[in-house]
């Protein structure tokens, strides 16, 4: 037994005592508290996992069943009448995704690139543009398309229906490539300028090549969430049950074709919904999951 | 990682273990922690091994050696830090009093109010003043009362001498310290808890020589309060406030082993293995 | 910087010199900048015919007729506003939680795995989860969940109505998963950084798992955290087509969570289509209102982060 030769009346010893006594006695509740918080936290884990399990449960299950040969190859058709497919809203999402792309990725990246080598208010206000941007609703965006493209063209087109999304793409693309292309180190810059080249050069050979997988992440993620934008889509493209590949005049689109048959009376159509919905997930997913070994990828070859 | 990975100790077990007569300071010179074949390893590899040797009340115990022998290791060993490292495997026995520190008995939140710890970075929480750290430890511990938590921080912070620096800003917040004070404000906090022994891990690394000097000065000062078992890279530093030393090495097999351990004078000026001698003049390290 | 001379021979180079360099991306960013000056303008002239011809009473209206000449926006901005705040108050300790246990509590291994698939919940389109909330989830809640929730709190007048699926607890709902991801994602992040040290000093006074996770990486993380909230909102307000087909699309204010109601959003997609003149100027200044609710929304909320921001660390020791 060990002595106490400090007598009793020692405030520290007295302390001592208490806070012992205080951390003896409720060590049991603390305990407790803690295996509940923590149990709740692992609890709320599964209920994040839950909705997309369920989701993609939910789609491949009943979007399997739709996908046929003349799902792929046929355009839709009305209630009733079998044989129908979604065909013509595959290649609306395709003519006007890939119009988009084609404009807001080389804009996105000059824009990018000039956010990475400049810092003054110019590129202040820019990124505070783009910041904004990404905060826009796309319902807001898809008037916005309506009034710039609709009304001053004559009409619904699948170009009012890219201009729209590439509106949704840009600042993606554009605070994408600015992360990119300020990850390239900025020795090699310095390198290729000391060797007398020009920046426009430098761009094109050292920049763009070393940011390469950043800017394909941040695109393939851009196109992902461009594919699966409903509300833009909706008030300016119009719609149309048969094969068009002219842009300019009325198109479908897998999402507007998801949108317009979910709510409908008849199992057909819900289930053509069904099967386009699958095959958006599956391009998206494909999309996404592709950034993202990219990304992995780069940072192995970084190390 | 949950609490629950003590094993199931009842909770009687944890409450009774660690008896009631430390509550006093034992006697200057009486053991008041035991280290018996102590080793640490990381996923099978040892990190620490062969460690033996007492601690005494009223003293400060210096773990020295070059880096990498796994002083600040070993130190983590004594409050039990390496339980959230799932790779971490600890043996040998470490004794606090009677309690068997690494008993599936023992509760480490209670461990923890015994054995304090100040680390080598000063690490007072940002979101906090200056007085809710300094009560930190004491509500983290479950008291309650305002008269017992204003007391003990009051105390504390005397004793890390900073109250005079900070007492009429209790309510600033602890970022507006400057780094020796944050130091002594992190000695306080775990002073509050009223511990029996200190673990300090290269307190002073961190620190400019003028906080140094102080924080320096303030050990001596604490080690009739408190017992501390200190790590330090700085030999002058160990000559200066400790009075027993633990030399570690590295061995062949890159894991620290304990070389030799006595009274700071003999170990400095007298000591037993070679290895220590060249440590000691600097031929090393 | 000045002009690095350029070598004879490399006058071949195709490569602009640096100042069409710099004047083409210079071109570039002010076509960005125009391009949301465009914006800007676009809406606010198309809009504006709405003012002139009603003045501005009729955002605060309660009835909603077109064809009566009657233009309420009353119930679509409580729409907006209730079901927004389910999600909200759904995700953000669910959200939190779930951050907290994929930062803290999964073992290592499988943080990367469980980390990506909540984030995968984010890539499928907001319309695929408008399909499966009306097809899969509707009937659950008319069938089930309603029917519990009613007679677990019956006694607060919040669930009065008939059990309809659809409706405002529904759309609630859906927002909440769809926000979460991007709920999760940040406040794990953010909740990952806090420097080990700060745990560790807790863990070393004594302090259980849950105190050190309360008490120290919690509120060490707090401006990221509420950053994570302005977003998740912000998604939550714009949010359309889910929405729309979920909440029933009932242009009354809503006297019950079971209620069916509408948003702006779903307002302007379901009216889009047939309506002209004065009807589609409100539906513009619809959208200008929901822009200026969301400017609201996300300046009390980087208000808050300012607001507590200066009050926690500031500029570390001297």
């Amino acid at each position: 037994m060990t002595a106490v030769l400090d007598s009793p009346a020692d405030p520290s010893v007295e302390r001592r005592r208490a806070v012992q006594e205080a951390a003896r006695s409720s060590l049991r509740r603390r305990k407790l508290s803690s295996r509940i918080a923590l149990g709740v936290c692992w609890a709320f884990l599964g209920i994040a996992i839950i909705p997309l399990i369920g989701v993609v449960v939910y789609v491949v299950a009943k979007g399997l069943p739709a996908w046929n040969l003349d799902f792929f190859t046929k355009s839709t058709t009305p209630e009733g009448i079998p044989g129908g497919g979604v065909w013509n809203a595959i290649a609306g999402t395709v003519v006007i995704t890939t119009i988009a792309v084609v404009v807001t990725v080389p804009v996105g990246l000059l824009g990018g690139l000039f956010l990475a080598e400049s810092d003054g208010r110019a590129a202040a206000t820019l990124r505070f543009t783009a910041d904004v941007m990404t905060g826009v609703p796309s319902i807001t965006i898809g008037i916005f398309g309506y009034i710039a493209m609709v009304r001053n063209f004559g009409g619904a087109s699948g170009i009012a229906g890219a201009f729209a999304i590439g509106f949704i793409m840009l600042p993606v693309i554009l605070r994408a490539g600015e992360t990119a292309f300020r990850g390239v180190p900025q020795s090699l810059n310095e390198a290729a300028l000391a060797l007398g080249a020009r920046r426009a050069t430098i761009a094109r050979k050292v920049v763009v090549p070393t940011a390469l997988p950043g800017v394909i992440t941040g695109v393939l993620l851009a196109v992902a969430r461009g594919m699966g934008e409903t509300a833009p889509l909706l008030l300016t493209i119009g719609g149309n049950q048969y094969l068009q590949w002219n842009p300019t005049k009325q198109m479908e689109a897998l999402p507007v074709l998801i949108y317009n048959n979910s709510s409908q009376p008849y199992a057909d159509l819900v289930q053509v919904a069904w099967g386009a919905a699958l095959l958006l997930v599956a391009a998206v997913l494909v999309l996404s999951i592709g950034s993202r070994l990219v990304a992995a990828r780069l940072r192995k070859e970084r190390r | 990682m949950t609490d629950a990975d003590v094993g199931t100790p009842s909770v009687e077990d944890a409450l009774t273990a660690g008896t009631e007569e430390a509550m006093g300071q034992p006697p200057v010179g009486e053991v008041v922690m035991t280290l018996a074949d102590v080793a640490v390893a990381f996923a099978g590899r040892a990190a620490v091994r062969d460690v033996t040797f007492d601690v005494r009340a009223g003293e400060v115990t210096a773990l020295i050696g070059p880096s990498g022998s796994g002083k600040t290791t070993l130190l983590r060993a004594l409050n039990r830090l390496h339980d959230t490292v799932r790779t971490a495997s600890v043996t040998g026995s470490v004794r606090l009093g009677d309690l068997d520190v690494y008993a599936p008995s023992t509760d480490p939140t209670l461990l923890r109010s015994r054995v304090g710890m100040v680390f080598q970075r000063p690490n007072p929480f940002p979101t906090m003043s200056i007085y809710e750290n300094a009560v930190a430890g004491l509500k983290f511990n479950g008291v309650r009362k305002k008269a017992l938590l204003d007391e003990a921080a009051e105390a504390a912070l005397i004793a890390a001498a900073l109250w005079d620096s900070v007492k009429d800003r209790m309510n600033a917040h602890a970022s507006t310290l400057s780094g020796g004070e944050q130091q002594r404000l992190c000695i306080a906090r775990a002073l509050a808890v009223e511990p029996e022994v200190l673990l300090m891990d290269e307190p002073t690394s961190a620190l400019d020589p003028i906080a140094t000097k102080r924080i320096e000065e303030l050990v001596v000062e604490l080690k009739d309060r408190v017992t501390i078992i200190i790590v330090t890279h700085n030999m002058q530093q160990a000559m200066r406030v400790s009075d027993r030393c633990a030399f570690l090495l590295m061995g062949d097999d890159k894991a620290g082993e304990l070389i030799e351990f006595g009274p700071t004078a003999t170990l400095f000026s007298e000591p037993t293995d070679p290895r220590t001698l060249d440590y000691v003049n600097g031929r090393f390290g | 910087m000045a002009e690095t001379p350029v070598p004879v021979g490399a006058r071949r180079r195709r490569s602009l010199p640096d100042n069409g360099y710099r004047a083409l991306l210079g071109a570039v960013a002010v076509l960005v900048a125009a391009l949301a000056v465009w914006f800007v303008v676009a809406i606010v002239t198309q809009a504006w015919p709405a003012f002139t011809t009603l003045g501005f009473s009729w955002i605060f209206g309660k009835v909603w007729n077109p064809s009566h000449g009657r233009y309420g926006l009353l119930p679509f901005i409580l729409g907006t506003l209730e079901a927004t705040a389910i999600g909200v108050v759904l995700a953000v300790p669910i959200g939190l939680g779930t951050a907290l246990a994929l930062a803290y509590l999964v073992p290592r291994r499988l943080r990367t795995a469980l980390s990506t698939t909540v984030e995968l919940l984010a890539a499928v389109p907001s319309v695929v989860y408008g399909l499966w909330g009306l097809v899969v989830l509707a009937p659950v809640f008319r069938d089930t969940v309603e029917p519990f929730l009613t007679s677990a709190f019956g006694w607060t007048s919040l669930f009065n109505g008939p059990n309809q699926g659809v409706g405002l607890l529904l759309a609630g709902v859906i927002l909440f998963i769809m926000i979460l991801p991007t709920m999760v994602a940040i406040s794990r992040d953010v909740l990952a950084v806090v420097p080990n040290e700060q745990v560790e000093g807790a863990m070393a006074l004594g302090a259980t798992r849950w105190q050190v996770l309360r008490k120290v990486v919690v509120p060490g993380a707090r401006t990221g955290l509420l950053g994570a909230f302005t977003l998740a909102t912000g998604r939550a307000l714009g949010e359309t087509v889910a929405v729309a087909l979920v909440i029933g699309n009932s242009p009354y204010i809503a006297h019950s969570i079971k209620s069916p109601a509408a948003t702006i959003p779903s307002l302007i997609v379901n009216n889009f289509g047939e309506s002209s003149g004065t009807e589609l100027a409100v539906l513009f200044a619809a959208g200008l209102v929901l822009l200026v609710i969301g400017i609201a929304v996300n300046s009390v909320a980087r208000w808050l982060v300012w607001s507590t921001a200066g009050s926690s660390a500031g500029a570390g020791a001297r």
